[in-house]
């Protein structure tokens, strides 16, 4: 109980450190009077604007100003759409989230088991097979192979659409595509090329730790007991893998979350990806600094989970002994 | 005569290697009936653990049995498949590893474990599995057990957990236990308790038990017959008592003799003669200007370390590792150190030799002052000099990438002893000095045995010419031949060298023949020190005659007994 708390504390911490940083690029990257107003207003008018703004308090009062601020969810104006920055991310958040679920699912679906079955079978014809395909997975880039996708599956057998998003249905009040079959045709070649790297990493990540655990004593002396091997392998065995494999797992999400940009940009998913390019090009500062925070967030709190998941894992943490 | 539960026949085992086979195990043979222990002892190498795992059908690949038999009740184990010798394990045959601490999973609870092999083995449902796992757990001598079923692997002591560990084996009621150095991770007086359970767990069950062992004495307390095994074949059989009473094999004499005894101090190690070569008199320069008093003085030393985590903002109180209000060492002395593992004693030794900082308190060495108190760098460097460390063990205290030449001049060089020119002369010199050759220099250490590695680390300590050396468990990971050897070095070393020795271990014949005086630890605190005859002789301390009583003893055959006792008799 001590270490959830303790890690909770952590990570707010954590956050105060990245809204600082946010905070740093929204007050010092360009002066916002200078973007707010044209050439004509005179200087008085600029130093009311200034005294309105709050631009003339202490730092520390315009940090926790701020940070108040984005607690909140009031995250600023963006410059380029002139309209709130906060809803701008709600509108964009639920493709994102859908399309790193989609993937994540695919992903782990897929790479527990394939690595199992090859730290098992480390030799055989298939694990081999797995093992050099795993190889392309994580070296093609992905608009290599998004683009590869549209091209086979999209303009030759003309299976799936190529681009956007699908028919969006709402359960439970959130709004999906992948409550439709037509949003699920959409989002299923972005998912496949998105989860295609981490699913090769945390494949050979789940088969390496196998291999370790397969060689300790415990497993010797699970076998030497007579216990049948399923129970060794998925009882024993897997358990055992699972620290590290959680904790990968963990960050690879919350880099899909952060990072799906150029698969979003490849398809045209209408995600927080696009919203970011869309930002960078039109030096959008207000909404870098909020995407900066949100990815922030997300990271801090996937790594909050991880460690909560250790504490669910393995025992020995939570007495302390590791 | 009822048919032998197990017997093994001319069984070889052997390892393809592409560049030739290595054959580890050839010709063995062995019976064993129910209700009887029979000891399988050698050196590491010996193939001893080989035979085990064939017998239970674990052999590592590419390992497998060549030729010969494994008759358990008649069925020969090497004709099964795979898949009806798997049917065997646990039901027919069970084992026990040497390391309590890595055989159990350390993410489930004692009692999921058993309950779950139970379950398995017995074709019981969960909660009777469940209930059965309680009784069998109380029944290795785990008291509240129905609550211990709940805990954690990490949360029983080593002999707690090789009692698991043994009801873990038992679970589905093998006929057959192979024990593989059961108790070698354990302290002393654990052990007895460990052996003394699988004995009374054989005679009840009229369970056959291999004991697999390096240590003569487990042998000696336990096992009704005894196999010698050397290079893969068996050199002598017979009843433990024989055996070791009147070895027929000149290899088992050898082996016997070479067991330090915990009876008396042996002449071997007593009076070395010393030698006078070149490289002596180098290493005596550092006695030079020495001066008067103790080598090594301490004042109320306490070493502290803090407890882990914080439970809703009240600090657990620090774990007080040692607390020793004096202790001395006289120049030339050998002290010796005993106790269980966690008694402190290894830190003891690191906060004397300024490995571990000091929580209170202070250790003064007459020639360089208080260890803590050093300002400047040069002071420091002559008593990092002046004191050196050789370590358990030998494996991992040599930096493997470094050839050993380099190894033993990187310390000259850094304190300036010699000159470029004059290093290689005196690194020959020194690897000659403990017993290898000039050419081991151009070596890389995973090129040499354990006892090897063990000179080049003394080497290594020597080179700066030091006066003081930390014997931290310096036999413990060796051979028992080896062991001797090792110990015979270090005596003589000490008397040319004129060296004072801080000799830690938890091995009491050892720390007989080599100290002067003894001091014993436990639970952080020297509980007796005092000269080493007297000690051994004539223990006040209730915790010392209890170390001495349970520490295995091998009374056999031993020339060099029977040599001392007419010398004995003659004064």
């Amino acid at each position: 109980m001590y270490y959830v708390i303790a890690r909770v504390l952590q990570a707010c911490l954590v956050m105060l450190c990245v809204a600082l940083v946010g905070f740093i690029v929204f007050q010092y990257v360009g002066d916002p009077v200078l973007a707010l107003v044209g050439q004509e207003t005179s200087i008085e008018d600029r130093a009311a604007l200034r005294e309105s703004l709050g631009l003339n308090d202490p730092i520390l009062v315009q940090y926790l100003r701020f940070v108040a601020d984005a607690l909140r969810g009031d995250l600023g104006i963006s410059y380029s759409f002139n309209r709130d920055v906060a809803d701008m991310i709600a509108e964009r958040l639920p493709a994102t989230v859908e399309l790193v679920l989609l993937s994540g699912v695919l992903g782990l679906v897929l790479a527990i088991p394939a690595g199992i079955y090859t730290g098992i079978h480390r030799k055989g014809g298939w694990a081999q097979a797995i093992m050099a395909l795993s190889v392309i997975g994580v070296s093609i880039p992905s608009f290599l192979l998004g683009i590869l996708m549209i091209l086979v599956f999209s303009v030759w057998l003309n299976w799936l659409p190529s681009f956007g998003r699908g028919d969006v249905a709402g359960v439970f009040g959130f709004r999906s595509s992948l409550f439709t079959l037509d949003g699920l045709s959409h989002a299923l070649m972005p998912a496949a090329v998105l989860c295609l790297f981490q699913l090769g990493v945390i494949l050979r990540l789940v088969r390496a730790e196998m291999l370790e655990v397969l060689r300790t004593d415990f497993i010797r002396f699970a076998w030497a007991r007579g216990l049948p091997a399923q129970v060794v392998y998925l009882q024993h065995a897997l358990k055992n893998t699972l620290v590290p494999v959680v904790t990968a797992i963990g960050l690879q999400l919350s880099s899909l979350f952060a990072f799906s940009i150029i698969t979003e940009r490849v398809f045209q998913w209408p995600g927080m990806g696009s919203l970011l390019l869309h930002a960078i090009g039109q030096s959008d500062i207000p909404l870098l600094a909020a995407y900066l925070i949100f990815v922030g967030l997300v990271f801090t709190v996937a790594n909050l989970v991880v460690d909560a998941l250790y504490v669910m894992i393995d025992p020995r943490i939570r007495h302390g002994k590791v | 005569m009822t048919d032998p539960l197990l017997k093994i026949e001319d069984l070889q085992i052997t390892f393809p290697h592409r560049r030739g086979d290595f054959i580890a195990v050839q010709g063995f043979e062995l019976t064993l009936n129910k209700g009887e222990i029979v000891g399988l002892i050698g050196e590491s190498g010996a193939g001893k653990s080989t035979v085990g795992n064939a017998v239970i059908g674990l052999l590592s690949p590419p390992g497998r049995v060549t030729s010969g038999q494994i008759l358990l009740d008649g069925q020969d184990l090497t004709e099964l498949t795979a898949h009806r010798l798997a049917a065997l394990r646990g039901r027919r045959i069970g084992m026990i590893f040497q390391d309590p601490m890595t055989s159990l999973n350390p993410l489930m609870t004692v009692g999921q474990q058993l309950a779950q092999s139970i379950s398995i083995l017995r074709k019981m449902p969960m909660r009777q599995a469940r209930a059965e796992a309680a009784r069998r757990l109380s029944d290795v001598g785990i008291s509240d057990a129905k609550n211990r079923m709940d805990q954690y692997p990490h949360e029983f002591s080593g002999g707690m957990r090789q009692r698991v560990v043994i009801a873990l084996a038992l679970a589905g009621d093998p006929d057959l236990l192979i024990a593989d150095e059961p108790t070698t991770a354990l302290d002393v007086s654990v052990q007895k308790q460990v052996l003394d359970l699988i004995k009374d767990i054989c005679r009840e069950r009229a369970l056959g038990v291999i004991l697999v062992t390096h240590d003569m004495g487990v042998i000696a307390e336990t096992a009704d017959r005894v196999c010698v095994m050397r290079h893969g074949k068996l050199v002598e059989t017979g009843d433990t008592q024989k055996v070791l009473a009147h070895p027929t094999a000149d290899y088992t004499t050898r082996l016997i003799a070479a067991i330090p005894s915990i009876t008396e101090r042996e002449d071997r190690f007593r009076n070395p003669e010393p030698r006078t070569g070149d490289i002596d008199k180098w290493l005596l320069q550092a006695h030079d200007r020495e001066e008067e008093g103790h080598f090594l003085n301490t004042t109320d030393l306490v070493k502290e370390f803090p407890a882990k985590g914080v439970s809703f903002g009240i600090r657990q109180p620090p774990f007080r590792a040692v607390d020793v209000p004096q202790i001395q060492i006289a120049r030339g002395e050998v002290l010796g150190l005993v106790g269980e593992s966690g008694s402190g004693k290894s830190t003891l030794g690191r906060l004397l030799t300024g490995l571990l900082p000091i929580t209170q308190g202070s250790v003064t060495y007459t020639d360089h002052g208080d260890i803590s108190a050093f300002r400047r760098a040069a002071p420091r460097k002559a008593f990092r000099r002046d004191v050196q460390v050789v370590f358990q063990d030998p494996y991992s205290s040599l930096n493997s990438r470094l050839r050993v030449d380099r190894i033993l001049a990187e310390p000259i060089r850094f304190h300036g002893l010699a000159s470029r020119s004059q290093t290689p002369r005196l690194v020959a010199a020194l690897l000659e000095r403990v017993g290898l050759s000039a050419e081991d220099g151009r070596k890389y250490p995973h090129q040499f045995s354990g006892g090897q590695r063990q000179r080049i680390c003394i080497a290594r300590a020597l080179a700066v010419r030091p006066r003081f050396i930390l014997c931290d468990e310096p036999t413990s990971a060796l051979d028992v031949s080896i062991q001797a050897d090792m110990l015979a070095l270090l005596m003589e070393l000490r008397r040319s060298l004129g060296l004072t020795m801080l000799f830690v271990s938890h091995d009491l014949a050892v720390v007989r023949q080599v100290s002067d005086r003894v001091a014993v630890m436990r639970k952080g605190k020297i509980v007796e020190l005092k000269e080493a005859e007297t000690l051994f002789q004539s223990p006040e301390h209730e915790y010392t005659r209890h170390l001495l009583s349970t520490a295995p003893r091998v009374e056999g055959h031993r020339p060099s007994n029977t040599a001392a006792s007419t010398r004995k008799a003659i004064q």
